[in-house]
């Protein structure tokens, strides 16, 4: 992918991702805000599916779990893209040639894709089954690939640490 | 216990047959560890709803010991996962925790956090008029939860921090 090479060429060679390379402090401390962001993620997800499988917080309408949970998610995935995307221009070559690295971008687009289909398709009724404690099974297979997914991406962005060498 | 007999103890773990197997298995510490970081995410993401409920940010149509009740009682159980993997991988490479300053930072932290988690669950379940509590009962429950907020960071920091500091 020669374009991809073009692309990302000037973003690691730029002071930015000089200093995260060259200072001791700035990559684990990137890394770290990384790690405490996609816990957030994965862990306040992790309330919505619970609510779609029907498991917990089922005395609340699924509606009322995402809009009090989903602001939290999508704050702290902003967090958990910019942080990774400091470490990634640190060695983006490194990077794309590690087979973790894409398989957990691929991951998290299934994640989104997932969310989107459900949003667009699955959810178009929902004020017909919000209040069951149970959501139809389109409902629950969301809930479920969700979680598999987000599961799966930090399994994904352990390996990547343990199958590359940065900083 | 002083670091020459920790160092002792460290040498005599590392050889037990256990520690081998955990660290020679290529795929066991990354496996210990995503399982451990899901467990993380699930007491971590508990605490700071809860903290973020006694600020007002996060479900304030809903009671606070309604909210604390969904979310806190799950913090044990998961805690005990935590244990059991924390403690697999200390066995895998001793020496990478307990010859190392962050590890028990991470622990006294750890105290701390469980403490204040424990205190609010307490408070919750023995005192329903907590809600109609007056102005210094507010500042407390804030002043706690900011500080349960800061802890579970530090915690999460010093977690990462430990693969850094590690002893050679």
């Amino acid at each position: 992918m020669p374009r991809l090479a073009d692309l990302i060429a000037p973003l690691e060679s730029s002071g930015l991702a000089d200093a995260i390379r060259e200072n001791d402090l700035l990559f684990p401390l990137i890394e770290s805000v990384h790690v405490l962001s996609i816990c957030l993620v994965v862990g306040s997800i992790l309330v919505v599916d619970l609510r779609l499988l029907g498991l917990a917080s089922t005395n609340q309408p699924v509606s009322r779990v995402t809009r009090g949970i989903l602001p939290l998610t999508w704050s702290a995935f902003v967090v958990a893209v910019a942080s990774g995307g400091l470490m990634f221009i640190s060695n983006a070559t490194k990077y794309l040639g590690n087979g973790y690295f894409v398989a957990k971008l691929l991951l998290i687009g299934a994640a989104g894709v997932n969310m989107a289909v459900f949003h667009a398709v699955g959810a178009r009724d929902l004020p017909r089954w919000d209040n069951e404690s149970a959501p139809p099974l389109r409902a629950r297979l969301a809930g479920g690939f969700s979680i598999v997914l987000w599961i799966a991406v930090v399994a994904c962005g352990r390996w990547i640490g343990f199958t590359m060498q940065v900083g | 216990m002083s670091d020459a007999v920790l160092g002792e103890f460290c040498q005599w773990l590392a050889a037990t047959p256990l520690s081998r197997a955990i660290r020679t298995t290529g795929w066991v510490i990354p496996a210990l560890q995503t399982i451990h970081i899901l467990g993380v995410a699930v007491i971590f993401s508990s605490a700071i709803l809860v903290d973020l409920r006694v600020w007002r940010i996060f479900q304030r149509d809903i009671p606070l010991p309604d909210v604390a009740r969904r979310f806190l009682p799950i913090v044990w159980p998961v805690l005990l996962v935590l244990l059991v993997t924390g403690s697999l991988l200390i066995m895998g490479e001793p020496r990478r925790s307990l010859l190392n300053t962050t590890f028990y930072l991470k622990m006294a932290l750890l105290a701390v956090a469980l403490a204040l988690t424990g205190a609010l669950q307490w408070s919750l379940s023995s005192a329903p008029a907590f809600r109609q509590g007056g102005r210094a009962r507010r500042i407390t429950g804030r002043t706690a939860a900011t500080l349960s907020i800061l802890t579970w960071c530090g915690i999460l920091f010093a977690g990462r921090w430990i693969a850094y500091t590690q002893a050679g």
